[in-house]
């Protein structure tokens, strides 16, 4: 391609839409658009107009200001140093933002998305001879400490090593060559809006263990799995989102704050950084990268900011790392797509949406997933929550609806519980998890025998609590017969003791599957004793008002609960046998 | 500089221009009607062949022969800090008979978004002195906290009150008040200019007024002159702004004629499909910026029309906004003042900005409760419409009676009561005494232990009795024992 097709001039500008004409471009190349050279990329080509959309804000650029294409598509920079870093959108990190242009996001600011200076010890684990092709481990850095990361073969790239060499290199130095021409660096780049390739998808049959009993109980997430949490404003989506980047068992944590409020990115990012990981006690920091891309950045950098996130976890899924991706939100991305869709006068399909809505969610949730990467043999998986906000909780609106056909996990939020300070306001009626099934096996493995049981069984508790709870708004809680009154009472427990997490809570805001299941063991002793007891003539408000079943509320918010339950247990069963013996 | 004759189109607020020189995407645009008169517009969309320019002042009066002059720059607001105490209009020019405004500085309005990365994290309460925010849905500084109206309940009241009262714990600093009215009635306006002059305030305050029978353009330009004004007093001049932006429906009903007039494809209820990324450019410059002194807290507030809170504009504004704060039309017909429903009301922000060292450290628990027992509560009055009070438990009469005097001691207040944060705690801790202890879930023993008011009824809960207590008279101010 000549260099004069490689540039044009703009032709109109409507917001973050431009058409430039004169330019020869495939569609999703990188174009630079005006004397600033913003960055933008091609939507669209019809006749000799081509449709830009541009990542930054256009105000004071005029028609005839050149349009320069680069005839790369939007790529993300891949290496060491990832982790640990804040970027925008468009693979900015905003530190370098702020320096180069103080504290407001102004436009015009390139830099790179790796630090450029930096230097890495490699390890070189190829030597010169080996055949290597795309994805092939070529050798390793410690990225942080703990963090081993696989420095792979680039795209493209498929050859014999004629040299390469330990020692140490910041990201652009040559660290060998192949005889395809390949130059090997510590970094390589990857076309956001393809999916990095695997060599075999594996079931889903591990756990994302979350330490949040309603979502290991009832809802689990499979390792590789999708999620969506669907929520009306309010209903504690983010905070949901936040405490699940912070105890989930994934070894790194990408989360992409898109189109959120930018007090609570602020929130996410001080917070972070402050946070240790339970599991190493070292800062949660270390094993993160987050994208921030407030509701008020540009709308455009807002739809590129999901593939960004996307792509970098793949890339780390890769090097056989469990990755867990959250998503906040998705509908702000859906908004993103239909804004630009609308600018481009594209005919809308339901409710605004471009009709595209439904492929774009599918394919990005198919990025997730256990997997055998290419090139290695150790398994990796990325698994993706997604947050959803259906304007005006309505969950029969595009983006939830397309997203429910394609996540397997649902979380339902409510913003009743919420309302009324039941937190995880997980509505459990409502939630589902088709991993149920998959997940039996390792839990029954891994946890307990009865584990299974114990849930299918507080499962058909609540269930049957729905039910109550119909006939009490018509006839009142005294109506009800003894054992009913019971059931109530025992729900009532499932959801104070067992289904209430407080994230706040020192203790409280990690809960291991041991606990989970004491606790569920507990609440169904009660529901046991009492409905002997009931038999044997005790009175139902006696039972509802057992002192020692009221101390299980205790139990969640402590640390040696093994002891706590044990004397709960023998209280209770003394309790019960003294009511019991005051009969006769 | 040229002036072009080639209008070829002109359609509500829009005129079509042709045949120009490049122009400038959001450029600012001079019309000089044929009678002499001049009208001031924007470039909205421009391209080599056409610009369409959307005009502040309403089209009316400008014919194909009207001549258009392009500035070739953005809007921008002239800024000094002598602009408190001014009244301006929707569009920045003062409007009170006295000087013009020597600026320090001219700024564009349309405001760059903050780097998150710069953002300061807000965690200063602040006391409005109204206990059903400041126990349940605490304001802190930077934070942008709306109010959710009906047409016909006292929203403007409430904001006033705030404005009153608002003041930070530690520090005896006084808040600048930028208040901007857009599209409200002149009697609104009046009783708004009243209350400031009446209690002083106007001295420390910036008003930006477009009433309902100025253009409807005009609208759209005067929040963020407000915002821009705003940032420059707290990030230049370190002062803690508080903008209080009314009312935002009418705001976007504007946006909406701007859309229809511009044959955009229309979103949800004829709404532009950028109404969300609009109005984010809007409430998102509050906030804090590290390093630096000032602050921009926002009380934006909306009507709901048809007190729909999933209309477009209430629900947009709601995920933007770190919570909200929603009014009741049955509390008001109850004539409880201020009729503030907490149910669907919410701070997000309100955990940075409590507990021990800024409020007390029962205050989050005590949160919790009230909103547990008042939901239940609430919910029990369906229950006795049918089955009739007698029919309920022990527990559940113990409950409905709370939420009865929950409201009328806890949410009704007199708008000259400025409750301490001690004080509304203190009357929480009161009301919850009605509770059995044991009832109290929320609450964590060692909590209970220290702060309960009634004696250790745990032990004995079964014969429960509800424990009625007096309704506070008067208020009982505590603030002044922090000076």
């Amino acid at each position: 391609m000549s260099q004069e097709a490689n540039q044009g001039h703009i032709y109109r500008i409507s917001g973050p839409v431009i058409i430039a004409k004169g330019i020869e471009a495939n569609m999703y190349d990188l174009v630079r658009v005006g004397i600033e050279g913003l960055m933008g990329e091609v939507i669209e080509i019809e006749g000799d107009k081509t449709t830009i959309q541009v990542y930054e804000d256009t105000s004071g650029i005029k028609p005839r200001e050149p349009v320069v294409n680069t005839g790369q598509p939007l790529s993300v920079e891949l290496g060491p140093g990832l982790l640990t870093s804040i970027y925008d959108g468009v693979q900015r990190p905003l530190p370098a933002l702020k320096e180069a242009m103080g504290d407001y996001i102004l436009r015009g600011a390139e830099s790179p998305g790796l630090d450029q200076d930096k230097l890495w010890t490699f390890k070189a684990t190829a030597k010169p001879g080996d055949m290597i092709s795309q994805g092939d481990k070529i050798g390793e850095v410690e990225e942080s400490p703990g963090i081993i990361h696989t420095i792979m073969a680039p795209r493209d790239c498929n050859g014999k090593i004629e040299k390469i060499n330990s020692g140490t290199y910041n990201v652009n130095d040559t660290i060998g060559e192949v005889d395809d021409g390949t130059i090997l660096k510590l970094k390589q780049y990857w076309p956001v809006r393809l999916p990095r390739p695997v060599s075999k998808k594996l079931q889903p049959d591990i756990p994302l263990i979350t330490g949040q009993r309603i979502l290991d109980g009832l809802f689990p997430l499979a390792k590789g799995g999708t999620a969506a949490i669907p929520g009306p404003f309010g209903a504690g989506k983010t905070v949901t989102q936040q405490t699940l980047a912070k105890w989930c068992d994934a070894e790194i944590i990408v989360y992409i704050g898109c189109g959120e409020r930018g007090n609570e990115m602020t929130e996410v990012l001080s917070e972070f950084p402050q946070l240790t990981d339970p599991k190493t006690q070292k800062p949660l920091m270390n094993r993160t990268v987050l994208i921030a891309n407030t509701s008020n950045m540009p709308v455009a950098a807002r739809e590129a900011s999901v593939y960004t996130g996307v792509t970098i976890a793949e890339y780390y899924r890769d090097m056989g790392y469990n990755v867990a991706l959250m998503a906040d939100s998705t509908s702000r991305w859906a908004e993103a797509m239909r804004e630009i869709s609308s600018r481009m006068e594209e005919m809308p399909g339901e409710e605004g949406y471009p009709a595209y809505l439904s492929t774009r969610l599918a394919q990005f949730y198919e990025r997730a997933g256990r997997v055998i990467p290419k090139g290695t043999k150790k398994e990796g998986s990325v698994t993706i929550i997604g947050a959803v906000s259906p304007p005006g909780g309505d969950f029969s609106e595009p983006v939830t609806q397309n997203t429910l056909r394609v996540t397997k996990t649902f979380w339902a939020l409510d913003a009743k519980l919420a309302q009324r300070r039941h937190f995880p306001s997980i509505n459990w009626l409502t939630s589902y998890s088709l991993y149920t099934r998959s997940l039996r096996e390792w839990f029954t493995k891994n946890v307990s025998e009865d584990y299974v049981n114990l849930i299918s069984e507080i499962m058909k508790l609540l269930q049957e609590e729905e039910k109550l709870l119909e006939i009490v708004q018509l006839v009142g809680t005294d109506a009800l017969p003894d054992d009913q009154q019971l059931t109530l009472e025992v729900t009532r427990g499932i959801r104070e003791f067992y289904l209430q997490q407080n994230a706040f809570h020192d203790v409280d805001t990690f809960c291991e599957l041991q606990k989970s299941a004491m606790l569920m063991r507990i609440i169904l002793k009660y529901r046991d004793l009492s409905k002997d007891a009931l038999k044997k003539g005790v009175r139902v408000y006696k039972l509802i008002g057992l002192k020692s079943k009221n101390k299980i509320a205790d139990v969640k918010f402590e640390k040696d609960y093994v002891k706590l339950l044990s004397t709960i247990e023998k209280d209770m069963s003394s309790e019960i046998e003294r009511l019991v013996g005051d009969l006769k | 500089m040229k002036e072009y004759k080639t209008i070829t189109q002109i359609a509500g607020p829009l005129i079509f221009v042709e045949k120009t020189d490049v122009i400038g995407y959001g450029d600012l645009v001079k019309i000089k009607l044929s009678n002499g008169t001049e009208k001031n517009g924007q470039v909205l969309d421009t391209s080599e062949d056409m610009v369409v320019v959307q005009i502040f002042e309403g089209t009316s009066n400008i014919g194909k022969g009207a001549r258009v002059k392009f500035l070739g720059e953005s809007i921008k607001l002239p800024v000094s800090k002598d602009m408190l105490g001014r009244i301006l209009s929707g569009s920045g020019k003062p409007i009170d008979k006295g000087p013009e405004i020597i600026p320090e500085k001219r700024l564009g309005i349309e405001g760059a978004a903050i780097n998150p990365y710069s953002r300061d994290s807000p965690e200063d309460f602040i006391q409005t002195g109204i206990s059903t925010i400041d126990s349940m849905n605490t304001l802190v500084r930077g934070q942008k906290l709306p109010i959710f109206s009906g047409s016909g309940l006292p929203h403007n009241e409430i904001a006033l009150q705030i404005a009153r009262q608002a003041k930070t714990l530690n520090k005896k600093e006084d808040f600048v008040v930028i208040f901007a009215a857009m599209g409200i009635t002149n009697e609104e306006a009046q009783y708004f200019m009243e209350d400031f002059r009446k209690t002083g305030a106007l001295s420390r305050s910036l008003v930006f007024l477009n009433l309902a029978d100025d253009p409807a353009v005009e609208r759209l330009i005067t929040p963020r002159m407000a915002l821009t004004a705003a940032e420059y007093l707290a990030f230049e001049h370190g002062m803690h702004v508080l903008v209080i932006l009314t009312d935002m429906t009418n705001y976007c009903e504007s946006l909406r004629e701007i859309g229809a007039a511009r044959e955009e494809i229309p979103g949800r209820r004829g709404y532009p499909g950028y109404m969300y990324t609009d109005l984010a450019g809007i409430y998102e410059r509050a906030g804090m910026i590290k390093g630096k002194k000032g602050s921009v807290t926002q009380i934006p507030i909306l009507t709901m029309l048809g007190d729909d809170i999933t209309h477009p504009i209430p629900d947009l504004t709601g995920y933007i906004t770190e919570g909200q704060i929603v009014l009741n039309r049955e509390l008001h017909r109850k004539g409880i003042y201020p009729p503030i429903d907490v149910l669907p009301s919410l701070s997000r922000l309100m955990n940075l900005g409590i507990g021990e060292k800024r409020t007390r450290k029962d205050h989050k628990q005590v949160s919790d409760q009230l909103y547990a027992s008042y939901a239940e509560g609430r919910d029990l009055r369906g229950l006795v419409a049918i089955v009739g009070e007698e029919a309920l438990s022990k527990r559940d009469s113990v409950l409905l009676n709370f939420a009865e005097i929950y409201e009328n001691q806890f949410v009704r207040q007199s708008d000259s009561e400025d409750r301490s944060i001690l004080t509304t705690l203190d009357l929480a801790w009161e009301l919850l005494g009605t509770i059995p202890l044991n009832e109290l879930t929320r609450i964590s023993p060692d909590l209970k232990k220290e702060f309960a008011k009634s004696d250790d009824s745990s032990e004995n809960d079964t014969n429960v009795r509800p424990k009625f207590t007096k309704p506070l008279e008067g208020s009982i101010d505590e603030t002044d024992k922090d000076d």
